[in-house]
């Protein structure tokens, strides 16, 4: 046997023993509550300070709080443009998952957040790519709402992908969380 | 006194709340050299827990806490 066939096999192993991850949490987001997004950005972030490499991978509820307020897509069909009028636009317009009370009670947890420093959604977000935090989003989910890639926010390297590319992601990692 | 820690950095994070005091700390002691201490003071009451949960992590030290009355103030060592 030649030595590098060796080591290859030596190598395979050594992955094998380890469990083959690596130090990075991948994450489905599936809700389009401000509370569970806020969470959401909230653990990427920090997982982000403890050392790992994070991946966050956007797919149905979740998909509209990455769309951009101030742009808009033309060509849309009578579903997509009923979607995309009833989905809220971007991340300033998710709601609470409890106690919304018709709006008021987002607009008091946003004021609280203000008084007590805490990130808005939409500053967590730009945290997040500041910090490298990788944002896949799910290209089916765009498709059946209708969504266009040019009506989504400039995240440094976003891509639209489908559940394959997740799971990859996903069977890699030390930690996966669904939220 | 010879227990005195001297800082190298100093960082004021009061008021600032989670996750962002851990964010901060973990890009500052990136930008630092081995061997160097990051003085970081918080307001926020977590930091108790997580200062020390990302310095294992990040195979970093603590090398001493001053608890002040509404805040604390954290001496971290860059080990790696």
């Amino acid at each position: 046997m030649d030595p590098g066939s060796e080591l290859r096999r030596l190598r395979e192993e050594f992955e094998a023993l380890k469990g083959g991850t690596k130090n990075k949490l991948s994450m489905i987001v599936f809700s389009g509550d401000l509370d569970k997004l806020l969470a959401a950005f909230i653990i990427a972030t920090g997982a982000v300070a403890m050392g790992l490499e994070v991946v966050m991978f956007f797919t149905f509820w979740a998909t509209p709080a990455l769309r951009d307020k101030k742009k808009r897509a033309r060509g849309k069909d009578l579903f997509g443009k009923m979607f995309g009028f009833m989905l809220p636009r971007g991340a300033g317009k998710v709601k609470l998952s409890k106690m919304n009370m018709g709006g008021t009670g987002t607009a008091m947890i946003k004021h609280l957040m203000k008084k007590r420093n805490i990130a808005s959604l939409e500053e967590m977000i730009s945290l997040a790519a500041e910090l490298e935090v990788k944002i896949y989003i799910c290209d089916m989910s765009m498709g059946l709402m209708g969504f266009k890639p040019e009506e989504m926010i400039d995240y440094p390297g976003v891509e639209f992908v489908g559940v394959a590319k997740f799971l990859e992601e996903a069977g890699d990692s030390k930690i996966q969380l669904f939220l | 006194m010879s227990d005195e820690i001297k800082a190298d950095v100093t960082m004021d994070l009061k008021g600032l709340a989670c996750p962002l005091p851990v964010v901060k700390v973990s890009q500052q002691i990136k930008k630092m050299k081995v061997g160097q201490v990051l003085e970081a003071e918080t307001t926020d009451p977590g930091a108790h827990a997580d200062f020390p949960a990302w310095a294992k992590s990040s195979g970093n030290e603590i090398l001493k806490t001053v608890k002040e009355e509404k805040s604390a103030r954290f001496y971290i060592k860059k080990l790696k």
